[in-house]
């Protein structure tokens, strides 16, 4: 349930988003998921419907999940991040840290853990609608 | 586009009434060993206590402490888990005997992501392990936790004062609390390192002598409590309460 505490995050920065935008109701939150840090959507839209106050109450919550993209800063080779292979300890250290990546991972083409995360980390608020 | 984490910060530390910071310009002037050492005695002096290890790619204070098969519990969150009486957290859990080749970006990144998923307890004190120098980390916590306070490590060595003098200036220049320069591995009687923190304005704390044997202590938590090591820190507590 380590979601919930990012579901937390999530509703605190639409709820200090709408403050500035000067939002009554929220109607939408855009929520973009990178993939490298693996968040269930179930359940993070589970926390979000129990974590929500008033002002989401006909809120919809819209998740899109982003490939998580990395790219090797010695070779330039490019790659998508794909948990198979990794043991569900690793999987779960970089669910928790996703930076954690570059002690696991390493650049398919020639072997250097330092590499840069272009996309797809974790999770993003990016954009909420709502009235006035 | 908003990243989300950043405005949960301030509800996860609510519960803690002092943010520490033990930090230094250099590396190797006993900041882990100080910040373990402080964190042990202020837990038996009864207060509640979380140490946090922020140097991530090169984490120390569980060696030093001698952590050892405990994991942080998931619940709605990340729980520390609590060892000799402290809630301790490093990345130690995650990248266990492997190195962590970080850059400058993923620091601060998994520094926000702790950050905000990390859930303490009630404590009076969170003691910060910095990693050396005036990096991402000091520049996060700045931007992140208005209410830290620094407590800054040096030795004799002219090369580590230096580098002491200009993080003292800048956090000053922020308006950052500075608790005061703590005098390690003192071995003669020159009051150098005292005249130069005078000058700078800020309190300086107390010298503590070089301890021969402290690498003994090394992993074993009660012989660090008793050291002469931890004798030398005891006084800081005063410092600290004042």
């Amino acid at each position: 349930m380590h979601e919930w505490a990012l579901a937390e995050a999530i509703i605190s920065a639409a709820t200090e988003a709408a403050e500035k935008q000067n939002l009554r109701q929220i109607t939408e939150v855009n929520i973009r998921i990178g993939e490298l840090q693996q968040v269930e959507p179930d359940i993070l839209e589970f926390a979000l419907s129990q974590l929500k106050s008033a002002k989401f109450e006909n809120a919809k919550f819209k998740m899109e999940s982003v490939k998580a993209q990395l790219k090797c800063r010695v070779c330039g080779y490019k790659w998508l991040f794909n948990k198979e292979g990794l043991s569900e300890e690793t999987a779960e250290a970089i669910h928790f840290i996703p930076e954690i990546a570059h002690t696991y991972i390493k650049c398919p083409k020639c072997g250097s853990p330092d590499f840069e995360i272009v996309e797809g980390r974790g999770v993003w608020l990016e954009s909420i609608k709502g009235v006035q | 586009m908003i990243d989300p984490r950043t405005s949960i910060i301030d509800e996860r530390l609510r519960n803690i009434k002092r943010i520490i910071a033990v930090t230094s310009g250099k590396g190797g002037v006993g900041k882990s060993l100080l910040a373990s050492t402080f964190a042990l005695i202020l837990t038996q002096e009864g207060y509640r206590v979380g140490l946090f290890d922020l140097d991530f790619t090169s984490p120390s204070t569980h060696m030093i402490l001698g952590v050892e098969d405990v994991q942080p519990k998931e619940e709605k969150g990340i729980v520390p888990p609590v060892v000799y009486g402290m809630e301790y957290m490093s990345i130690i859990y995650y990248t266990r005997d492997h190195a962590a080749p970080l850059r400058g970006a993923d620091v601060s990144n998994a520094l926000i992501e702790l950050l905000s998923v990390t859930k303490w307890g009630k404590l009076d004190f969170l003691v910060l392990d910095m990693p050396p120098g005036i990096g991402d980390a000091t520049l996060d916590l700045i931007r992140l936790i208005k209410r830290i306070e620094f407590l800054v490590v040096t030795t004799p060595s002219q090369l580590a004062f230096e580098t002491v003098r200009k993080l003292v200036r800048l956090l000053k220049d922020l308006q950052m609390p500075v608790i005061g320069v703590v005098e390690n591995m003192k071995v003669d009687k020159a009051d150098t390192i005292q005249r130069e923190v005078n000058n700078l304005e800020v309190p300086f704390l107390n010298i503590i002598p070089f301890d021969g044997n402290i690498e003994n202590a090394i992993g074993h938590k009660d012989k660090l409590v008793r050291s002469t090591f931890a004798k030398s820190v005891k006084p800081l507590l005063a410092n600290v309460m004042s």
